[in-house]
């Protein structure tokens, strides 16, 4: 029994398989064209100033986004699960400043004291979304200004106990080494190898994509969802002070909005980086691009030194031509 | 009365989904007064054309006239107003709304949805009743009743009678049946090759998004519209394995899976059977006499309400899947988009279950892993060719998917719920010879099917459920369609005389 | 189970509910938010017995804004979207109002407040153009926008400042026929009576509670998706502009960053009133009550001589008992989510 033939094929297919196929080249290296972005970017910057893109302009600008690709990386944990942390700011700020007003404890027991602010932000997140079943959004939003709240609140009573931010935080937040790597790069490089591997390599990193995917899926699988989400807020509460910590070394002033600037960006750095907002696609070598490309950014704003309006005007126009231009991708 | 008058004329219809062509060139033609079936396996492009018909999405290429008038529909309700409505396996109903604001919705008027719905069984629906508090059955009526209100020249119904009960399918069909006699059009979409013998005038059947051939529907048509959807090597290949031997079931073995009085919601009463290890035990019931919960309690699902489950002679007790798992219970669920991870992987899907446990949290063994994932594929013939998403795999290879998934992993008892609903017949075959091959190989399978033909092919032994009770067991060889049926609707098979 | 307890039909649409009982199961939160509201008023008075009309008005003219945020919020939400640029719109027409009113007359600035109405209505259509032809997440949609009316708000007023004529600076800071009754409350009373109950009661409230309940039920039904989602990001624009100029009112000037806080609280604000997330459910009423419940916090917390940074603690602790309690009861009941 023969098939009909193939009819002839329409005029302009040809072309339209070719741009099929570009595309789907360009969907599943995603983080490869986010890279060339990130070089067309630094490219422009260098044409509009020339001299701009020197070893110590790149050195400052994986500074000052190692923060921000810290906090993304919580974001993107938790987004794979199909959620979304809207306390990382606050956390960040808590976490800085409750370390910064034990700072005469000791490095290490002003470190715990700020990473234990992560955890328990991260527990409580974890056990709403996780355990009751709130949905993230509100759940985090609610934390968040629970913590923030808390937060002015302890820096009311601590007048007396003034924040002093440790030395090896500063350089840890503003210094270098080497003759320019960042010190923070340093910390930031460990954390996005532990976060790639473990998502690409380990159980919890499938789960996590697994969870976003299709919950009921991982039930039916036997997967107690329960304990993948709650381990995922933690963990990005954990990242979340982290990042505070990092923040306030470069600021070197433990003040009560200290992340804010870096809450929206983060989950923009998560979506630009090709990370699904429903949950269930992405990953983090996406987010690191993200937050360079975010960084960078506001490097070339502040180059053309446009007034803080144009400022924001523009960064927000771009965010979203990148993530509708992303959408239109993955469609 | 099939008058020679052409309703619809579609031709040459050709979509893409950016790199997945799903129809080449497709042609349909349904005269007035017809009952046309379209039929074809699972990825053959049956769905799509039917979304291009009634507006969902537009054609890339291709054209359609509708009497007379060439037409191209840009939504629904473009399609709705030439008189092309559909009705699909999912109703297009609103769940937050009441059935009266859902007919406001869609313009059409009560009274006539009423009178639809006295012709179809419901006589009494309360339209103020919100929609998300009615069962299921009752929502895919009102949809019908709703399309058909609309007074359409052409009513494409789809898999409408997958959840229903016979006698409410039969009314189904009735009223097909007068509206065809009005001088409209029908076009039917089912996988029950007995339903498109008896209702259906024509059918056109498509294969790899092509129209491969159209044929009238009479007795003794269906060998040939299987051949037309398979390709004629595939359709004659697969008819081998569907002779059945009657295996005697194991003797004094302690069984694999024992069930005494279970009990479960509204629906299970008092459900007992034992499964033994090495069998295909099949269930048969009409829509809800308290198969779901069996199975869901079975899998741990849902925690039953009185009862035992005994594995391997120990009660159990199960309070979510896992423990299930644990015990070597595995399930397959009817509806695949329960158990699908879609934007993953084959791999992933399949290797889901491995990182259940906490202590499975840490470094995967990658090449084990494709290995075993490699040989799974491998025995269950999975095409791995659009192998980027699990969504992008055609609703037959999906299935055959979610059954790797447990062969990857361990089990002993294999849970089935309807694993062929909406398959097409040529994956349907090869599911049935990986069950008796499982079975055969030490396995206990329990396999619920909603369709009577496939229980004497592929089980050992059947038992037949009503209001949540088993009302009758009997060996293969003794479950013919007419017993099951009989026995499904409560009636004592007449057989059973001496005990 | 009884004997004769024989199969259930699958055709059971079990018993019917009488309508009161089905219209307080559907609609919760119609019940619980002004008994909320009614019990935290009763709390006030009973911490602050000298509670009189100025604590009446104060009350009103600090939760107005934010009531009218909850409102445009409820409204997206309602339609399945939602929209996290409320804040800075409201900041928008708020410097607008407050730039272009300095000089004007009364009646100049009557007029001008339409034309503002007009303008947030706008806002809200580009919101939901973006949302509806990008395709991109309308979350993602309204974070950027939010950024971009924010710099906006910045170019047409760098500080606070500007502000209106007297006369109507009293629409809002006056009271009508009884000091009891703010000039404020009958600004969001006459908000959601003329904006959204006209809608709610027309074919567009329809549509935007199918859109919201189940896109593509909708969509099959032969309703313009788009179209309606379109459209509650216009209302959300509109509600939002009335808030903005409700805002300098009651506060005589504009603040180009006043909006920040507006749009979180507003979400949850509209989550507190019974607005559920994914849409299709819940109304305006529970979020404006809401809006108020949370005000009357942080001047609870004034009476009874409690620092009032307090107050966002406590909001945010009452956000989260209140969602989480949610979600324990929905598990207690086995309510599959």
């Amino acid at each position: 029994m023969s098939a009909a033939a193939d009819p002839a094929p329409a005029k302009g297919s040809a072309w339209q398989a070719s741009a099929g196929r570009a595309l789907n080249l360009l969907r599943r290296h995603t983080t490869a064209a986010l890279l060339v972005l990130l070089v067309c970017f630094v490219g422009g910057i260098e044409m509009i100033v020339p001299g701009t893109v020197t070893p110590t302009w790149i050195s400052n600008i994986v500074l000052f986004a190692a923060p921000l690709g810290i906090l993304a990386a919580g974001q993107t944990l938790v987004m794979l699960s199909g959620g979304i942390d809207l306390s990382v700011a606050s956390v960040a700020t808590a976490s800085a400043y409750l370390m910064a007003t034990h700072s005469s404890l000791g490095s290490v027991a002003c470190v715990l004291w700020g990473l234990s602010v992560g955890l328990a932000v991260g527990l409580i997140n974890g056990v709403g979304v996780a355990v009751l079943q709130v949905q993230p959004l509100v759940m985090t939003l609610g934390t968040g200004l629970m913590t923030q709240g808390t937060l002015i609140v302890y820096s009311q009573k601590m007048l007396a106990n003034a924040p002093r931010v440790p030395s090896f935080i500063q350089s840890l937040g503003s210094g270098k080494v080497l003759g320019g790597i960042p010190i923070d790069l340093i910390l930031w490089a460990p954390i996005a190898l532990v976060v790639l591997i473990g998502l690409r390599r380990t159980g919890l990193g499938r789960l996590f994509y697994a969870v976003g995917d299709n919950r009921e899926a991982c039930q039916l699988s036997g997967v107690r969802v329960w304990q993948v989400l709650l381990t995922d807020y933690v963990l990005c509460g954990l990242l979340a002070a982290v990042a505070g910590l990092v923040i306030v070394g470069g600021t070197n002033a433990a003040d009560m909005s200290l992340a804010d600037v870096y809450l929206l960006p983060s989950v923009a750095a998560v979506i630009i980086g090709g990370t699904s907002i429903f949950g269930g696609r992405g990953g983090y070598a996406g987010s690191i691009v993200g937050a360079l490309i975010l960084t960078v950014l506001n490097s070339l704003l502040t180059l053309l030194d446009a007034p803080e309006p144009i400022r924001q005007i523009l960064y927000g126009a771009i965010i979203l031509i990148l993530a509708a231009a992303y959408t239109r991708l993955t469609d | 009365m099939t008058s020679t008058e052409i309703l619809l004329a579609a031709s040459n219809v050709a979509k893409r989904f950016n790199s997945v062509v799903a129809l080449k060139a497709a042609s349909l033609e349904v005269r007035a007064g017809e009952v046309h079936a379209l039929m074809g396996a699972n990825g053959a492009g049956k769905s799509t054309l039917v979304k291009i018909l009634t507006g969902v999405f537009s054609a890339d290429g291709g054209g359609m006239v509708i009497r007379g008038r060439e037409r191209r529909f840009r939504s629904p309700a473009e399609a709705r107003q030439a008189g092309v409505v559909s009705v699909y396996q999912d109703p297009a109903l609103v769940p937050d709304l009441t059935v009266a604001q859902n007919l406001r919705l869609a313009r059409v008027r009560a009274n006539t949805v009423r009178e639809w719905l006295v012709d179809l069984g419901i006589p009494e629906l309360d339209l103020g009743a919100f929609v998300r508090d009615l069962p299921y059955p009752v929502l895919r009526l009102i949809d019908l009743a709703r399309a058909l209100a609309s007074d359409p020249t052409i009513l494409l119904i789809d898999e409408i009678t997958a959840a229903l009960p016979a006698d409410l399918s039969e009314r189904i069909f009735g009223i097909i049946r007068r509206w065809r006699e009005r001088g409209r059009s029908v076009i039917f979409i089912s996988h029950r090759m007995a339903e498109v013998s008896a209702l259906c005038d024509r059918a056109t059947v498509l294969r790899d998004g092509l129209t491969v051939g159209v044929t009238d529907t009479a007795r003794g048509s269906e060998e040939r519209i299987v051949e037309l959807m398979l390709g004629y090597e595939v359709a004659h290949a697969a008819a081998a394995g569907s002779t059945r031997l009657a295996a005697e079931t194991a003797g004094s073995v302690a069984p694999a899976l024992e069930v005494r009085g279970l009990r479960c919601g509204r629906l299970l009463n008092d459900v007992s059977f034992a499964l033994y290890a090495g069998e295909v035990l099949g269930i048969a019931a009409l829509e809800g006499q308290g198969q779901e919960e069996l199975f869901d309690c079975i899998a741990g699902v849902r925690e039953r309400d009185g009862g035992e489950i005994v594995v391997c002679g120990r009660p159990q007790n199960f309070r979510h899947p896992a423990d299930a798992i644990g015990a070597g219970l595995v399930l397959v669920p009817a509806n695949r988009q329960q158990a699908m991870l879609p934007q993953r992987s084959i791999r992933e899907n399949v290797a889901l279950p491995a990182y259940r446990g906490l202590r499975h949290w840490g470094l995967i063994d990658m090449s084990a892993e494709r290995e075993r994932v490699q040989q799974a594929i491998r025995r269950l013939q999975i095409d791995t060719r659009a192998e980027s998403a699990l969504q992008r795999l055609s609703g037959g290879n999906q299935q055959k998917v979610m059954i790797a998934r447990w062969l990857a992993s361990e089990f002993k008892t294999l849970l089935c719920f309807d694993p062929t609903r909406g398959i097409d017949i040529g994956t349907k075959r090869q599911i049935y010879a990986l069950v008796r091959e499982l079975a055969a190989a030490g396995a206990a399978i329990l396999l619920f099917s909603s369709e009577l033909p496939e229980i004497p092919l592929v089980c050992d032994r059947a038992i037949v459920l009503f209001a949540g009770r088993v009302v009758h067991e009997m060996a293969a060889a003794h479950a013919d369609e007419v017993t099951l049926l009989r026995a499904s609707h409560g009636l004592v098979p007449r057989r059973e005389a001496s005990a | 189970m009884t004997a004769t307890d024989q199969t259930q039909s699958p055709l059971d649409t079990g018993p019917r509910l009488g309508g009161l009982r089905r219209f307080m199961h559907h609609h919760p939160s119609l019940v619980t938010m002004p008994a909320l509201l009614a019990i935290s008023l009763a709390v006030t008075v009973a911490i602050h017995p000298e509670y009189d009309s100025f604590d009446a008005q104060s009350l009103a003219m600090g939760a107005m804004p934010l009531a009218l945020a909850a409102a445009a919020q409820a409204v997206v939400l309602i339609s399945g979207g939602i929209d996290l640029s409320v804040g800075s719109m409201i900041a928008v027409c708020n410097v607008l109002a407050a730039a272009t009113m300095e000089h004007a007359t009364f009646g100049e600035s009557l007029l001008l407040a339409a034309a503002i109405c007009v303008a947030g209505a706008l806002l809200g259509a580009v919101n939901g153009l973006i949302v509806v032809f990008s395709r991109v997440p309308d979350v993602v949609v309204t974070l950027t926008t939010g950024f971009i009316w924010g710099g906006v708000a910045l170019l047409i007023l760098e500080r606070p400042g500007g502000g209106a004529p007297e006369e109507f600076l009293q629409l809002g800071a006056g009271f009508l026929v009884t000091p009891w009754i703010s000039g404020s409350l009958v600004l969001v009373a006459a908000a959601v009576a003329i904006i959204w109950i006209p809608v709610q009661r027309s074919r567009l409230g329809l549509l935007l509670y199918a859109v919201g309940s189940d896109k593509a039920a909708a969509f099959r039904s032969g309703v313009n998706v788009e179209l309606t989602r379109f459209l509650a990001y216009v209302l959300g624009g509109l509600l939002s502009a009335v808030g903005g100029i409700g805002l300098v009112m009651t506060t005589g000037i504009g603040s180009p960053l006043a909006g920040v806080y507006y749009t979180l609280s507003g979400l949850a604000a509209a989550v507190l009133g019974g607005v559920s997330l994914t849409g299709g459910r819940g109304g305006i009423v529970g979020p404006v009550l809401a809006a108020y419940v949370l005000t009357l916090i942080p001047a609870d917390l004034i009476f009874l001589n409690i620092d009032p940074n307090f107050g966002q603690v406590i909001q945010g602790s009452l956000i989260v008992l209140v969602v989480m309690g949610g979600g324990l009861v929905g598990l207690l009941q086995g309510r599959k989510r």
